[in-house]
Parts: C-alpha cells; structure tokens; sequence
C-alpha cells in the first residue's frame, strides 16, 4: 500500500490538463511591475530610483529584517517610477516599474545549461548565497528559504523531505520542472543537505507522477542518502505536517514547527532555485506558471520573468476565454481569487487557474445536517462544523480550546459538505481572530 | 477585459455531494427491505408505505409554507425517508387515520417545531413510532399473518418473534426463517438479509461509516452471548436477538440517521454501545418485548452530551519519535 498522512482526506478529482506540456519560455514583455512584497515578511525597501538603468539580476529590493528576501531585477531597463500596484491579494502595494529594454543580465550570472555538481562552500555560505538571491518557498506559501534553513537554537534538522506531492488539482507546474530539470533539482537537495547537515532526504512524489517517481528513483540511486517514496494521491498530501507524516510517521504537534520532529521541508521548485542560486549565481528571477482551466484553449506551463502581466501569460494560453467567471492565482483548493488579472507574476504565482463562470458560482448554504464528514475528511483532526458554530457565535474560548489555530485551511470540509455550507471562511475569520487573543494575552 | 471576475475564498471547487444525494441513497438502501415487505405482506405494504410517505411529504409541505412561512425543500429527500421508515416501523395492517396521526406527529413536532432538517434532536421517524406505540397498543401490537405462513396461523394476529421469546419460547420459527425475513412482524423490519444488503449499498456509497451499526449490532451479540454462555436459554440466544425485531432496522436506518447521531467516531461507538445495551435490556427485563426504538430515542437524547465530550483524534495528539 502507497504510504500516506493518517488523518482525513479528499480526493477531488485531478484536472491536470497541462501535464506533460513542456515548459515553455515566454517572451519578456515591454514592461514589469515587480512588487516589493512577494514574500512572507516585512516589505523590501527600494534599492533604486526613476531613471535608474537596470540589468536582469540587479537588486532593487532590499530585505528588512531576517524573514523577509531580496528583489531583483527581472528584466534589463529603465526604472520607470516607483509606485503603487495591486498585487494577488487584491490591495494596492509598493512595485517597482520597469520598462525594458533589451535584454542583458549581470556578468557573473552563468547562463549556460551545464550542470554543475561540484559544491565547496560551507553551510554558512551556502545559506548566505540563498538569502542573498532572494529564495522563498515557491509552492506558494513564499515563506524565505534561507529562514526556514536556519533552525532555531536548540533544534537540529534530521531529514530532509522534497515535497514533490502538487496535490493541488489542475496544477502540473512542479511535475514538469521535476521532469525536465532532475539533475538540478537533485543537486540542489545535495547542496540544501549540506547547509542542514542533514544525511538523509527523502522526495515524496504523488502517485498520479508515476514517471517522476520513476525517474527520480533511477537518478537519486547516484546520490547517496536520497531516496524516493510514492504517495497516495490524496489531498493534501502536498500539506507540510501531513508529508512529514506520510514520509516519517512523526507527527508535528500543535503550535509547533517541523524541526520540532526533525524534519524540513522543501518544495522542488524551490530546490530548483536553490539550485540556480548557488550553482549559478542566478537569483529568483523567474518561475514556472501553470496556465490552464477546463475552457482554457491551449492548457500550458510557462516559464515567466517575475513581473510579467498575468494577461501576457493567459494570452500565451489562449486568451480569456468567453465563459470566464473567476481566475485563481494557485490552485483550486486554496488558490487566491483574483479582483483583476492586470497583476503581475510574483514568486509565489504557481498557476493561473481560469474557472468558467458555471462552476465559478457557490451554491447556496443549507442548514447543517451533523453528517460528520467535515469531520472526517479534516487532515487536522478538528471538528469543522463545530468551529463554524463557535465562530459564528462569536465563543472565542471555546473555539480556542477545540484548535481552531491548528486549521491548515486546506478547505477539505468546505469541499465536501453536502450542505454547502462555508466552513472554512468561518473558521479563517475565528482562527484569525483567536490568535489575535492568544497574541494579546502573551504581550 | 471588461468583465467583473468572481471573488470568493478558498476552496473553489466542490465535491458536489448535496442533501438529496445522500437521502435518495438511504432510499435505494431500502428498497430490498420493501421488497419484502411487497412479498410478505403484499398490497399492505405498498399501501401503507405510499400512504405514509404522502403523509409526510404532504405535512411538511402544508407546515413549512403555512405556519412557518418558508419554502418547503419536500424535494430533498429528507421528509420522503420520514415516511418510508415510520411505514416500515408499524404493522401492514394499521388504520390509516393512527397512520396519518403517526406522521403528523413525526414531522409536525418531532421535526419541524425544532426548525426542521438539521435542527431536530430525536429521529422524527421513530418518535413517531414510539407516539404510536404508546397511544394505540393494541393496534401497533396486532400483527398480520404473513402471506407465506398466512394458512397456519392466526390470520388476525401473529406473534413476533420477539413476543414469542418472551412468552412462549418453544414456538420460535427457524433462524433461517429470520434472518431472511418470512416471519411476522411491523412491515419492513422483518428481514436482516436485505437491511444487511442495504448496509452494505450505504457504506459502497460512504452515505454512513460502519460505527454505528457495527457497535449496536456487536454489543447486543455480545451481551446476549455472555448471558447465553451463562445460561443457553432460547431467549439469550445472540443469533435470535440479531435477526430479529426491529434491531436491524434500526441499528442500519435509524440510528444512523445524521441529525440525530454523533459527528465523531469516539462518539458513535459510544452512542452505538448505549443502543445495544439499552435494546438488550428492554427486551430481556423490560414490558416491552422490542427495545430498539426506546434505546435509539435516548440515545439521540445523549447525542449532544457526547459531542460534548468526544473530540475527533487530533492531528499531532499522540506524537511518535519513530
């Protein structure tokens, strides 16, 4: 049997329409807005002025305070103005305005495909290099990398663990970075090993990836230490604690981190980056974008300059397509929707998701018939409907003592209540809510 | 483009379970029960069973519009079910008016002067049988001759199974007899074969877990067996108190219903537990020769309580360094 976590489960069904469509670069466009919050963290401070010429891989963010990761350039040009632009989250944000021209990067940015295997730098330099070229999580939580590499006191990483699930539906732009660049995401696990001292990896791969499994598992057997685990295709497999779980058997208890049960996590695409960064002096200049919805004309996976419009991208893919009701930045499950597509690509832009009105609307909300299956299906172990009550009422003690904080926010209960109900905007709006208490009773 | 995108959380899709999606299934899981019945009991069971659901149906419809001024979702199923199970929890051949009053409690107070579907605390289903059980005993204990044994016995009344083990146990009816369902008794609780087929159809179809039934089902087994170990008497006997009364039936259909069970699995083992220790006990100690109703009606009772005090195995609660 496929291992997988031990509590609760979805399977939506899986829509990956662009598997298997190989990543293909898209053009620079005339113009990028790069926001300077792409990140988990405090804001960068801009580094450069209007008027200002730029090449690809020059700073122009500066990080402010440890959680927090650099910006650089995505294009070469003239910085047009520093002004405010909507970003993913709806709200109008400092970006940085780029008009380009040409396309020239720094010098010391290897450009050619070669892979380079060999790594001398120590741990602490190997982290210096990720922090400085800007690296976050990029499944797209965005959490800064070098952060989620730095322990805290005390705690020592044991394994490291590949999340290579992309369990989200509709999403394949993780499968096929892993398809076409293994040599160098395997590297990158090598170097992320070495600044963790860590001598055990394992990459947890979905089942519905059998040529990803197939292929890391025959290139890994190279790399001592590596190994390759299938997993149940079950959601959300792709969850932090839930692929520890899957993957080790331990669980992270409540509140606490995955170094608590020693163990990081790493998303390939990150470790792609990683790679990049440390190998090749490229900082986070660019991702891969998966552009796709069931009347989406040509379903695809892009590689994009990060601050390339969003419409640049669905243009590539088609266009708009008539019926076009909501566009999701990220996956189905817990993407974004978006007010506007006139937004940028940021670093956490893992896909474009184009939902044809029809399935765009919800239904209507019954009353709750206590079927439970909210309960069953949560991956935490918590009582959805429950939470929703106590929300609702406004019964913040009793909501913090049932683990409203513990929510993921997966949306499992959400998605399959059969009354429709909105459990998990209930239990967002409570959890968001009680660890506003907890904080003001600690302070 | 123009055209105003839809802003909504996470997530964005759905399962596309609904309501009636899962009461339409626990209506599959009852026809080969029906089926029976139609065989058993013939016309009888059509009538009353299409009688019963019009009532209900009917009174809910007049109800949510009329008094409480709402629009009636009779379509969801949930009322259809009502019908359907307070048919198979009386005799095949009650007066049509107990019926109607049988009903009109079920939804009228049971169910709808909690607020409806969701809202009620006790199976409207089997409130309503016990209603009738209490107010009219003569008619909800006067059984009719089956269509199969119809030429041997008494044609106006027959014994249950139930009723025999408590008062003349040496007239018992083979246990196959009962397990398949041949023998008298309230119109579709007759055969375990086919509540068992319909269990198996509502746990293919995930409408319900195994908690529920499987712990009334093993601990009536296994009480019983314990005192059957003690002392083999017929009316200890676990295989006569499995296959017959109304345990089947409600350990499958009505202690399963959703409104009225708990949510977590510790909690519907419990639940179950006290169904089948409260069943055995009524049928052996108690008046009543059947126990399933009452147990199930105060069971639901301690639903809350339970859910009080049972919370789902959270994720992280027993942490393991392997």
């Amino acid at each position: 049997m496929l291992k997988s976590f031990h509590i609760g489960g979805i399977h939506p069904k899986e829509n990956k329409l662009s598997a298997g469509m190989a990543i293909q670069p898209i053009a620079v466009p005339a113009q990028v807005i790069i926001p300077l919050s792409q990140h988990i963290g405090a804001p960068c401070q801009p580094v450069v002025k209007k008027g200002d010429k730029v090449k690809v891989g020059t700073l122009i963010g500066k990080s402010v305070g440890f959680v927090s990761a650099q910006i650089y350039s995505s294009v070469s040009g003239t910085v047009l103005k520093i002004d405010k632009a909507m970003d993913a989250s709806g709200y109008k944000r400092d970006a940085v305005f780029i008009k380009v021209e040409e396309d020239e990067w720094e010098e010391h940015i290897d450009r050619s495909e070669a892979l380079v295997t060999e790594c001398n730098l120590t741990a602490k330099e190997i982290l210096d290099k990720i922090a400085a070229a800007g690296i976050v999580g990029m499944g797209g939580a965005t959490f800064p990398t070098h952060v989620k590499l730095t322990p805290p006191p005390g705690m020592k990483a044991e394994v490291l663990i590949i999340n290579g699930v992309e369990c989200e539906p509709y999403l394949t732009s993780d499968h096929q970075l892993m398809m076409e660049k293994s040599d160098e995401i395997l590297v990158g696990i090598t170097i992320v090993m070495k600044a963790l001292n860590v001598q055990k990896a394992i990459i947890g791969i979905e089942n519905n990836k059998k040529d990803a499994v197939a292929l890391f598992t025959q290139k890994a057997k190279a790399y001592p230490g590596i190994g390759v685990q299938p997993l149940k295709v079950q959601y959300p497999q792709g969850g932090e604690k839930q692929l520890i779980d899957a993957l080790t058997g331990r669980q992270v208890p409540s509140g606490a981190l995955p170094i608590s049960v020693g163990a990081v996590v790493q998303n390939v695409g990150t470790l792609f980056a990683v790679y990049e960064a440390v190998q090749k002096n490229k900082p986070l200049v660019e991702r891969v974008v998966t552009v796709t919805g069931k009347e989406v004309q040509c379903p695809c996976n892009l590689r994009a300059r990060i601050g390339t419009p969003l419409t640049t991208l669905i243009d590539a893919a088609g266009g708009v397509p008539e019926s076009t009701g909501k566009v999701i930045s990220g996956g189905p499950m817990m993407g974004k929707a978006l007010a506007s597509i006139d937004i940028p690509v940021t670093k956490g832009t893992s896909g474009i998701l184009i939902v044809p009105t029809l399935e765009a609307k919800r239904k209507a909300m019954k009353d709750c018939i206590r079927c439970g299956k909210c309960v069953q299906v949560c991956p935490m172990g918590l009582n959805p409907t429950l939470l929703m009550t106590l929300t609702e009422y406004e019964v913040w003690d009793r909501a913090e003592k049932n683990a409203i904080t513990d929510c993921i926010e997966c949306g499992s209960c959400s998605y399959t209540c059969p009354a429709d109900r909105p459990l998990l905007d209930y239990i967002r709006l409570g959890k968001g809510k009680v660890n506003g208490i907890i904080r003001a009773r600690k302070n | 483009m123009e055209q105003k995108l839809i802003v909504s959380p996470s997530p964005h899709v759905h399962s596309g379970d609904t309501i009636p999606r899962n009461m339409y299934a626990v209506l599959i899981a009852l026809i080969p029960a029906f089926l029976v019945a139609l065989y058993t009991f013939r016309l009888d069971a059509l009538l009353i069973t299409a009688l019963s659901v019009l009532f209900c149906v009917g009174f809910e419809y007049l109800i949510v519009r009329f008094v409480m001024k709402k629009e009636p979702a009779i379509l969801d199923g949930s009322a259809i079910i009502t019908g359907v199970l307070l048919a198979f929890n009386v005799p095949s051949n009650l007066p049509v008016w107990i019926l109607a009053l049988g009903a009109l409690f079920a939804i009228g107070v049971v169910k709808l002067s909690f607020g409806g579907l969701g809202n009620n605390i006790f199976n409207p289903a089997i409130a309503g049988r016990i209603f009738l059980l209490i107010s009219f005993p003569a008619q909800m204990t006067s059984w009719p001759a089956t269509a199969i044994a119809g030429e041997a016995t008494d044609a106006v009344s027959s014994a249950t199974v139930l009723g025999l083990l408590k008062h003349s146990p040496e007239a018992l009816p083979a246990l196959q007899q009962m397990f398949l369902g041949f023998e008298s008794g309230s119109l579709g609780e007759m055969s375990a074969a086919a509540l068992l087929l319909g269990l198996v159809y509502l746990l293919w179809r995930r409408v319900i877990t195994w908690h529920i039934p499987f712990t009334i089902l093993a601990t009536v087994a296994l009480f019983t067996g314990i005192l059957f170990l003690i002392d083999p008497l017929p009316q200890y006997n676990p295989l006569i108190h499995l296959f017959s009364g109304g345990l089947m039936l409600g350990a499958v259909f009505m202690a399963t219903d959703y409104v009225t069970s708990p949510l977590t699995k510790k909690g519907m083992i419990i639940y179950g537990a006290g169904i089948g220790f409260i069943t055995v006990a009524i049928r052996l100690w108690g008046a009543y020769p059947e126990g399933i109703s009452f147990a199930i009606l105060l069971m639901n009772a301690f639903t809350p309580l339970i859910n009080t005090y049972t919370t789902p195995k959270r994720f992280g609660e027993a942490v393991k360094h392997g």
